[in-house]
C-alpha cells in the first residue's frame, strides 16, 4: 500500500463520505488512490468553492467537512474558505498537496509554505513527512477539528509521502490518540453553575444571547427548556440564528448592529445577561462601554479565551453549551421544584410585558407593492411559500454577505438549528453559492435556497458549473441591485453620500449566464410574480436561479459602528448616482497623466542627474 | 453600572510555557503574539529533562487583561502543554550576556578584569586589543555591567534574554502526568 491509499483509508475510518476538491500535480497519487475508493469527490470550479462547500457541509451536518487543494496556488486558493470556517468555528479538515520533501525549501514548481500560510487561520496544522505518520495525524486532525471549540485543521501532504510504501500491519490506525496539550473542558464547574442559577432566580430583567455555540453544541432543546422554565426572553447573534425558534413568544430576534429593536433594547436594559456560546464581537456589542450597562453577565463558552476577552464577566462558565444548560436546568428544578418561584417574580412579568409591547410596536412592514421590488417583500414571500408548501422542517438557507445577508438575518424567521448558514465572523462574500452545494450534499432531502447579492454571487459564479455538472438542485435567489449595497449604505450614511466604486453595470444577464450553464432561470421584476416563481423553483427538482431585480435605494436599519445599541438609525434612501467610467475615458486619463508628468511644473527644468530627479 | 475591575497599569510578566518540541512551534507562538498585538520583550527556548518537550520563557509587557488573554491564547495552542504567568518576586531569573570589550592596553585590561570579578563574571576570551566577558544574572545586573564598561568601547555583545524557574519545590507539570 502507498501513503495515499493509507490516507484515504484514514479518511474512511473517520466516517468521511464526501470530499470537495480540485486536483493538481502534487496530488496525483492522492487522486489515484481515490480512484479505488468509495469516497464521493465533488470537483468544484475553484478551491475556494471547495472550502466553502466543505464548510457548508460541516455547518449543516455537524460532521467534519473535508476539502482538498494542490500545492502552491491550490493551497492559497483554499485560504479564504479555511479562514471563513475558522472565524465561525466550523469543523473542517483542509488537505493540501505539497512538493516532494526533498524539494521543500528549494522554491520548486508550485511550492509554497502552506504550513506557514495556514498557521494563523487554523486550529492546528500538520505536515506529514513520513507515510508511517499518516494514520496518527489524520486521527489527530479530525479529533482536533470536531471537539472542544471546533475549527479547521490543515494537513500538508508532500507528494513523495503519498507515494511512499506503507505497511498497514505495522502502522494500524490508532483508536485513541494522545494530545498532551489538548484537553477541552466540556463540563461546567458546579460552583459556577450554582452561582448562575442563583443569579437567574434573583433577576428581574434577564435576557439570553444565544450564539453560534448553541447551534454547534446542538443545544436547542436545552435552550428552549431553559427559556421557558424561567420565562427568559432570547435573542440570538447572526451565528446563533436557528438555535432558538424565532416564532416562539420569547424570541426577540437578532441582536447587534442590524438587530431588532426588542433585542437591542432588551440587552441594553436587562439586569442579567446570559450569553451562551457567543463571543461578544463588535457587531453584537456596539460601544463596549455602554453595552448591557445594568447587567450582571453570565458567560457560557467552551473556549476559556473568549471569556473576559471583550466584555467583563461576573459568572464565567467554561463548558459545552448543551451540557452546561442541562446542568443549570437540573439545578434550577432542584432549587424551585416547579419553576414557579422563578415565574412569580413581579419584576419579570413587567419585563416580559414591556418587551412584548416593543415587539408589537416594531413589526416591520414587509408587504411592499413597489417596483422595483423591495427585498423585504421577497423575504416575506419566501416565508409564506415555506409555510404553504409545508417545508418548515426540510429547508435550509445559505446567504452571502452584505445587505442580502442582513435582510435575511433581520426579517427571515428561522425555526430550526443548522438551517441558516451564513459567514459571520469573516464576512466572506462569495460564500453563499458554494456553501449551498455543501448544504445540499449534507442533507439531500432538504430544500436548499441560496440567498445572495449580485456582488457575492459573481465572486464565486463559477460554481454554477459544479451545480450544473452534478445537477445539484439548489435554488439561487439573487437580490440584484447592481450595487455593493452594504458599502453603498455606509457611504451614504457616514461619508456624505460620496459613492465610490460601489456600482456595477448591467452585464451580465444572470438569466443568460444560468442558461449558458444549462440551469433553469427566471428574472422577476414584478412583486406579484415572486410567489409563483419561488414555488416553481422550490417544487422543481433541478437547480434553479431567480434574478430578483430589487430597489437599489433600499437599506437596513442599523446601529452605527461603535455606538450604543439603542441608537438604531434608518438608512438614507438614495439612488446610485455613480458613473462607471469607460475604458476610453480611463485611457485618456492615463495617457494625459503621463504627458503631464513629463512636463510637471514641480520639477525644475534645468537639472540633468537622474538621481536628482528621483529626489523630487 | 458595571465596573471594569481589571488593573489597567502595564507591567512586565514572565511567562513560562512547556511546549511540544515540534518543528514550527516557535513560529506558532511568535505568530500568536504578532497577530494579537502583544509585546514580547524577549523569548528563550530550550529543551527540558524530557527531550520531546521544550520550555519557553517569554517576557511580555501588558496590563492584567492582556496577560490573561496571552495565557489563555497560549493554552489554546495544541502544542502548548502548560503555561504559567510566573510571580516575578518568587522566581529565579537569569540571563547570560557575552560582551567583547575594546582593551588596547594593559591598564584597561586589568580594569575590566577587576570589574568582571566584582560582578562575578568570567573572562572567556582574550586578544591583544579585546577581551570577552561572560556575565550571568538578572537583567538589572547585566545592564549595570554594560553601563560600567561602555566607556571602554563595546565591540560586540550578545544577550540571551531572560529564562526563569519558580523557587521552591513547585514545578510546571504537563497536564498528562
Amino acid at each position: 500500500m502507498r501513503g495515499a491509499e493509507a490516507f484515504i483509508k484514514a479518511l474512511e475510518y473517520e466516517g468521511v463520505k464526501v470530499i470537495f476538491g480540485y486536483p493538481g500535480g502534487a496530488l496525483l497519487p492522492f487522486y489515484d488512490a481515490l480512484y479505488d475508493s468509495d469516497l464521493i469527490h465533488i470537483l468544484t470550479r475553484h478551491e475556494q468553492g471547495a472550502a466553502h462547500a466543505a464548510d457548508g457541509y460541516a455547518r449543516v451536518s455537524g460532521k467534519v467537512g473535508v476539502c482538498v487543494g494542490t500545492s502552491g496556488p491550490g493551497a492559497t486558493n483554499l485560504v479564504t474558505g479555511v479562514a471563513t470556517a475558522y472565524a465561525d468555528s466550523s469543523p473542517l479538515v483542509a488537505i493540501t498537496g505539497q512538493v516532494p520533501t526533498r524539494l521543500i525549501g528549494n522554491d520548486a514548481f508550485q511550492e509554497i509554505d502552506a504550513l506557514g500560510i495556514f498557521m494563523p487561520i487554523v486550529k492546528h496544522n500538520f505536515q506529514i513527512r513520513r507515510s508511517k505518520d499518516i494514520p496518527g495525524t489524520v486521527r489527530a486532525a479530525f479529533e482536533i477539528a470536531k471537539t472542544g471549540r471546533p475549527g479547521p485543521v490543515h494537513i500538508d501532504l508532500p507528494k513523495d509521502v503519498q507515494e511512499e510504501e506503507f505497511n498497514i500491519e505495522s502502522n494500524p490506525i490508532p483508536a485513541k490518540i494522545d494530545l498532551p496539550g489538548y484537553k477541552p473542558t466540556v463540563k461546567g464547574h458546579p460552583k459556577q453553575i450554582k452561582m448562575a442559577v442563583n443569579a437567574i432566580i434573583a433577576a428581574e430583567r434577564p435576557v439570553i444571547i444565544a450564539g453560534g455555540g448553541v447551534n454547534i453544541a446542538n443545544g436547542t432543546e436545552e435552550l428552549v427548556k431553559l427559556a421557558e422554565l424561567c420565562a427568559i426572553p432570547v435573542c440570538t447573534t447572526l451565528m446563533g440564528k436557528g438555535s432558538f425558534p424565532e416564532e416562539h413568544p420569547l424570541a426577540l430576534g437578532m441582536v447587534g448592529m442590524h438587530g431588532t429593536k426588542p433585542a437591542n433594547y432588551a440587552v441594553s436594559e436587562c439586569d442579567l445577561l446570559i450569553a451562551i456560546g457567543c463571543r461578544f464581537s463588535d457587531r453584537i456589542t456596539g460601544d463596549i462601554r455602554s453595552f448591557a450597562p445594568y447587567a450582571k453577565v453570565i458567560h457560557i463558552d467552551i473556549d476559556p479565551a473568549e471569556i473576559g476577552k471583550n466584555v467583563d464577566v461576573d459568572i464565567p462558565i467554561v463548558g459545552d453549551a448543551k451540557l452546561v444548560m442541562r446542568d443549570i436546568i437540573s439545578s434550577l428544578l432542584k432549587s424551585c421544584r416547579t419553576g414557579e418561584k422563578v415565574l412569580n417574580n413581579q419584576g419579570r412579568e413587567e419585563w416580559l410585558k414591556y418587551l412584548e409591547s416593543l415587539k408589537r410596536s416594531s413589526i416591520p412592514k414587509m408587504d411592499y407593492d413597489h417596483t422595483p421590488i423591495k427585498p423585504q417583500r421577497i423575504v416575506k414571500e419566501l416565508m409564506d411559500v415555506i409555510q404553504e408548501l409545508k417545508l418548515k422542517d426540510k429547508f435550509i438557507i445559505t446567504t452571502d454577505v452584505g445587505q442580502n445577508q442582513m435582510w435575511m438575518a433581520h426579517y427571515f424567521k428561522v425555526h430550526l438549528p443548522r438551517t441558516f448558514i451564513s459567514s459571520g465572523g469573516l464576512g466572506t462574500m462569495g460564500f453563499g453559492l458554494p456553501a449551498a452545494i455543501g448544504a445540499k450534499i449534507a442533507r439531500p432531502e432538504a430544500k436548499v435556497v441560496c440567498v445572495t447579492g449580485d456582488g457575492g454571487f459573481m465572486m464565486n459564479i463559477q460554481e454554477l458549473g459544479t451545480i450544473a455538472d452534478y445537477g445539484i438542485p439548489v435554488v439561487i435567489c439573487i437580490f440584484d441591485n447592481r450595487t455593493l449595497g452594504m458599502v453603498y449604505q455606509w457611504q451614504n450614511l457616514f461619508y456624505r453620500g460620496r459613492q465610490c466604486s460601489v456600482t456595477f453595470g448591467e452585464s451580465p444577464d444572470f438569466v443568460k449566464v444560468a442558461k449558458g450553464y444549462g440551469i433553469k432561470a427566471q428574472r422577476v421584476t414584478d412583486p406579484s410574480d415572486i410567489k409563483e416563481v419561488l414555488k416553481e423553483a422550490l417544487l422543481s427538482d433541478e437547480p434553479y436561479l431567480i434574478d430578483f431585480v430589487i430597489d437599489p435605494s433600499e437599506g437596513l436599519p442599523m446601529v452605527p459602528p461603535g455606538e450604543k445599541l439603542k441608537n438604531i438609525i434608518e438608512p438614507v434612501k438614495a439612488y446610485p448616482k455613480e458613473k462607471i467610467p469607460s475604458f476610453q475615458e480611463i485611457k485618456k486619463k492615463l495617457l494625459g497623466d503621463s504627458r503631464e508628468r513629463s512636463v510637471s511644473k514641480d520639477i525644475p527644468q534645468d537639472f540633468t542627474s537622474p538621481v536628482e530627479r528621483e529626489m523630487y | 453600572m458595571r465596573r471594569h475591575s481589571k488593573k489597567e497599569e502595564v507591567s512586565t510578566h514572565i511567562i513560562s510555557a512547556l511546549v511540544l518540541n515540534n518543528p514550527g512551534v516557535l513560529q506558532r507562538i511568535a505568530g500568536l503574539f504578532t497577530r494579537r498585538g502583544y509585546n514580547i520583550s524577549s523569548i528563550t527556548v530550550g529543551t527540558t529533562e524530557t527531550p520531546s518537550i521544550a520550555r519557553m520563557t517569554i517576557v511580555v509587557k501588558g496590563n492584567d487583561k492582556i496577560l490573561e488573554q496571552v495565557v489563555k491564547q497560549l493554552n489554546k495552542l495544541i502544542e502548548v502543554i502548560k503555561v504559567s504567568d510566573l510571580d516575578v518576586d518568587k522566581c529565579i531569573k537569569r540571563e547570560l550576556c557575552l560582551i567583547k570589550i575594546h582593551t588596547p592596553d594593559e591598564s584597561s585590561k586589568s580594569q575590566i578584569i577587576q570589574y568582571t570579578n566584582v560582578f562575578r563574571g568570567k573572562i572567556v576570551d582574550l586578544s591583544p586589543e579585546s577581551l570577552t566577558v561572560e556575565i550571568t544574572g538578572n537583567s538589572d545586573k547585566i545592564n549595570a555591567f554594560i553601563e560600567l564598561v561602555r566607556s571602554f568601547g563595546i565591540k560586540e555583545m550578545a544577550r540571551t534574554g531572560l529564562t526563569a524557574l519558580m523557587r521552591g519545590p513547585k514545578v510546571l507539570k504537563s497536564k498528562k502526568s
